[in-house]
């Protein structure tokens, strides 16, 4: 799986940066860095509870 | 087994709750009735980019055709529920009795309106899309005097976006530091001078005493005699839970409906969203919340504890979180502050418009407030998560400092 972010919908709440630390950054920057493109099965999850809890909604997985 | 579960409110809480079914392998019936002429649509952009007039309405939803028949939801818009009996498991859906199998209540909070002014136009509250649509069409028309009533986070939203349109803005606030009673002086005060420095007007420690205008709103009047001239008045003192439906119904109803620590009301009822008190486990108390991110947890959490025994149920306990928007800055709360707390600034960067400030209690990080620093936020909101306690949170403080 492919973790893809509309960075025109990000705005950097970071929720995502909580519930996946090793797959998303927020730096000290304000802007998000996705850490692990593609990361493994097993963080599917947590990476979905990212895509929900994203005020913005701007994550979304591609299989 | 449940054959099938009504969820009766269509927003966040309800919306989530149904995904949240079908992600478990729920393949009953689903039934989502919402009180408003629209479908499910997202409420945090009203108060400022829909407002702002840079978003369509089509972008707030949160139910596209493609995902209802995905779901296979039966959804039901502008379909008012006026009662609840847990005896005969039943609902009065518009007149109608319809029974059910199991129940989500997700009927959220409604804007609290200042009284004796229904028949003047011109005031609003906001809440609803139509009541973002109405203000929005008023900003545009003409160049309008706007009066806030209200200096909460709503409140200093609406004035901020009306600023940023180059509209006239003033917000009354009774206290004397808006936001003092949830962020402290301090940090009160830091958000006022957000406003004050982008040209909105602060009214501080001062009541309404009277709206001004017969059919159309012409002015508020104070408490300490001013009158400021208002073609627009938007109101932003609070939410209600919406509850009058349940008041017969049998269910606990105390400044919201009433649940255990698993969001469940009585057997296979639940609870979630703005209108769920529950016990959080976490704070040792009833808690009820009005926030995006917990209407989105707690809908989910509540749905699948309809697909859970008494033994499987998992206590709803989160580190509550939200976030306001005012001009260019990222407001963010994690925690539960309290006026009283110990308060250590961690960050404060005029310049940079960032700002960094925890709470602490009883030996406890209880909360963190950032300003253009949601990395700072979560960090914190992940020491809450690990119930760090007041000294590792200061240690923590230095590190990033």
């Amino acid at each position: 799986m492919r973790v893809v972010v509309d960075f025109d919908l990000c705005e950097s709440n970071a929720i995502c940066m909580q519930i996946a630390p090793d797959i998303f950054e927020v730096r000290d920057d304000d802007f998000l860095y996705v850490l692990n493109e593609t990361p493994s099965e097993d963080r599917r999850s947590n990476l979905e509870e990212s895509v929900q809890r994203c005020p913005k909604q701007a994550i979304s997985i591609e299989e | 087994m449940h054959s099938s579960i009504t969820i009766v409110g269509a927003s966040l809480a309800g919306v989530r709750a149904a995904e949240a079914l079908r992600s478990e392998g729920f393949k009953g019936n689903i039934k989502l009735l919402g009180d408003e002429a629209h479908i499910a649509y997202d409420r945090p952009p009203l108060s400022k980019s829909f407002l702002e007039g840079e978003m369509t309405s089509e972008k707030l939803s949160l139910l596209t055709t493609e995902k209802i028949n995905e779901l296979e939801l039966e959804i039901r818009i502008d379909s008012r529920v006026s009662s609840l009996d847990i005896e005969s498991r039943t609902l009065e859906v518009k007149g109608g009795v319809e029974e059910f199998d199991a129940l989500i209540i997700a009927t959220g909070a409604r804007a609290r309106k200042l009284p004796n002014t229904e028949k003047i136009s011109g005031i609003h509250t906001l809440r609803s899309l139509d009541d973002s649509i109405k203000i929005r069409d008023s900003f545009k028309s003409g160049n309008p005097k706007v009066v806030v009533v209200g200096g909460g986070f709503i409140g200093c939203e609406v004035a901020a976006t009306a600023s940023a349109l180059g509209i006239e803005v003033t917000i009354v606030e009774s206290q004397e530091v808006p936001l003092s009673h949830v962020l402290g002086e301090e940090a009160g005060k830091v958000i006022s001078e957000l406003h004050t420095n982008n040209g909105v007007q602060l009214k501080c420690g001062v009541e309404v005493q009277e709206i001004r205008g017969d059919s159309q709103v012409e002015g508020v009047l104070l408490g300490d005699g001013t009158l400021l001239e208002a073609d627009l008045v938007i109101v932003g003192i609070g939410a209600v839970p919406n509850t009058e439906w349940l008041e017969n119904s049998g269910l606990t109803i105390e400044n919201g409906v009433c649940c255990d620590q698993t969001c469940l009301a009585a057997p296979n009822i639940v609870a979630a969203g703005d209108v769920a008190r529950w016990y959080h486990r976490g704070y040792g108390k009833s808690i009820r919340l009005e926030h995006w991110d917990n209407a989105a947890e707690q809908g989910k959490h509540a749905a699948l504890r309809l697909l859970q025994t008494e033994a499987e149920a998992q206590p709803y306990a989160p580190i509550p979180w939200f976030w306001s928007d005012q001009f260019d800055r990222k407001i963010q709360l994690a925690g539960i502050s309290d006026p009283e707390d110990d308060f250590e600034v961690i960050v404060d960067s005029p310049e940079e418009g960032r700002y960094t400030a925890i709470y602490g209690n009883e030996g406890r990080l209880k909360a963190v407030l950032g300003i253009n620093r949601p990395r700072h936020v979560m960090q914190f909101k992940s020491l809450m998560e690990n119930k760090a306690s007041w000294k590792e949170a200061l240690d923590f403080a230095r590190e990033i400092k």
